[in-house]
């Protein structure tokens, strides 16, 4: 059951591009692979610990304040993130800028909290939230090694592609900009869901 | 807990209070655990800016910068020894470019006009236009440029790529920028207007 749980959110029904949700910061924070895995991170702590404590809280919250206790539970989470990061990550902070902040409007925390952890125990509501964020954390790294490695030539801040080979020390490649442009990054992502879709279709 | 006392409106009302007062005292709580790395972190970046003004990133900001006050309006004012011992002056700047506040560091020599660095930076300028402003591509032909054109006082401005050329009171702006390019060129004038008398009184 519990593994079900798991490994649902990681393939079968991806968040992003099986459910369409978190698209938005999927290609905001998609060009350099590290801000990308810090925001799968905080991604992932905030699902799975807003979904444990709010699974927890789930027979004592008040029906016509369903919502404000949600989003309450989950902004604080947030906002613990964005502090943290601020005091022990300070230039990805920057990087990740406003997009920590909006982790609280992602789509996937209030879904999976609506959907899942009001109606079950902590733990699986735990594992559920955290498969979650990781199955989120999965396309936003994916999408951001093809866009650095194509469009910056380097992986986390590595040169990967030998500097040999640039036109300006006289060899025959150069970067491609436009992965560094949103629109590429939407462009990888209707890739992955085509992948995604193919491959759900046929189980169906 | 059963449902009916769930919607109780005296339920309700004293379960979000009591929420909301407990996770505004953790937030508190954090932020003041936390405060004196933000404010160390903020500091140190500040002082690479002013740093990186001079041409001496990553060095000991004590070791070179002296920070004091100009003039009896207390301007800031950044001096800088360098391992020759001449002197650079550092002046701070507050402007507003296409979408938000910009700021820079602009460096001069101990004539007061001529322009030994540059360092600019914003918080939403477009990337890859008005955000170019951040990049040495931008900064560096600030260098050796004059605020002073015989004795008037004319300031730098920001033309049209490619017609800066020769010009020591001009450098090139960025094509496509050139609302943030201008928003530069006010920044650099409107900031140094005040320093315009103190700078005098050293020449």
């Amino acid at each position: 059951m519990n593994k079900r749980i798991f490994l649902d959110p990681l393939f079968k029904n991806n968040p992003i591009p099986v459910l369409a949700l978190g698209i938005c910061s999927a290609l905001a924070v998609t060009v350099k692979l590290e801000p990308a895995m810090v925001m799968a991170l905080s991604v992932t702590l905030v699902t799975g610990f807003s979904s444990m404590i709010l699974s927890l809280l789930r027979n004592t919250i008040p029906n016509r304040i369903r919502i404000i206790v949600q989003l309450v539970v989950v902004a604080a989470l947030v906002i613990l993130v964005d502090q943290i990061l601020k005091a022990f990550a300070w230039e990805i902070s920057k990087q990740l800028s406003v997009f920590v902040g909006l982790i609280i409007t992602n789509c996937i925390i209030m879904g999976r909290i609506e959907a899942f952890a009001l109606y079950n125990k902590p733990f699986p509501s735990l594992v559920d939230g955290l498969a979650n964020g990781l199955g989120y954390g999965i396309i936003l790294i994916a999408v951001s090694i093809v866009r650095e490695l194509l469009g910056s030539g380097t992986l986390i801040g590595y040169q990967v592609i030998p500097q040999q080979w640039y036109v300006a020390n006289g060899g025959f490649y150069e970067n491609n900009g436009l992965f560094i442009l949103p629109p590429m990054a939407l462009i990888i992502l209707g890739l992955i869901v085509w992948v995604f879709n193919a491959k759900n279709a046929k189980r169906v | 807990m059963d449902k009916g006392k769930r919607n109780g409106n005296i339920y309700t009302i004293v379960y979000a209070a009591l929420m909301v007062t407990l996770v505004a005292a953790l937030l508190a709580f954090a932020s003041q655990l936390l405060k004196p790395r933000q404010v160390a972190n903020m500091m140190a970046e500040t002082q690479q800016t002013i740093l990186r003004s001079v041409h001496l990133e990553d060095q000991p900001y004590e070791k070179y910068i002296t920070d004091t006050v100009a003039g009896p309006d207390q301007l800031p004012l950044f001096i800088c020894t360098l391992d020759n011992g001449t002197r650079k002056y550092i002046i701070p700047l507050h402007g507003k470019g296409l979408w938000g506040p910009l700021w820079g560091y602009l460096a001069l020599d101990d004539d007061f006009s001529t322009i030994y660095g540059a360092v600019f930076d914003h918080i939403s300028e477009t990337p890859g236009l008005g955000a170019e402003i951040t990049t040495l591509f931008f900064s560096d032909p600030f260098r050796g440029k004059s605020l002073y054109h015989g004795d008037q006082f004319v300031s730098i401005s920001v033309l049209k790529q490619g017609r800066s050329q020769n010009n020591p009171n001009a450098v090139d702006g960025i094509s496509g920028g050139t609302l943030t390019s201008r928003g530069v060129e006010n920044m650099i004038r409107e900031s140094l207007k005040p320093y315009l008398p103190f700078l005098k009184h050293y020449e």
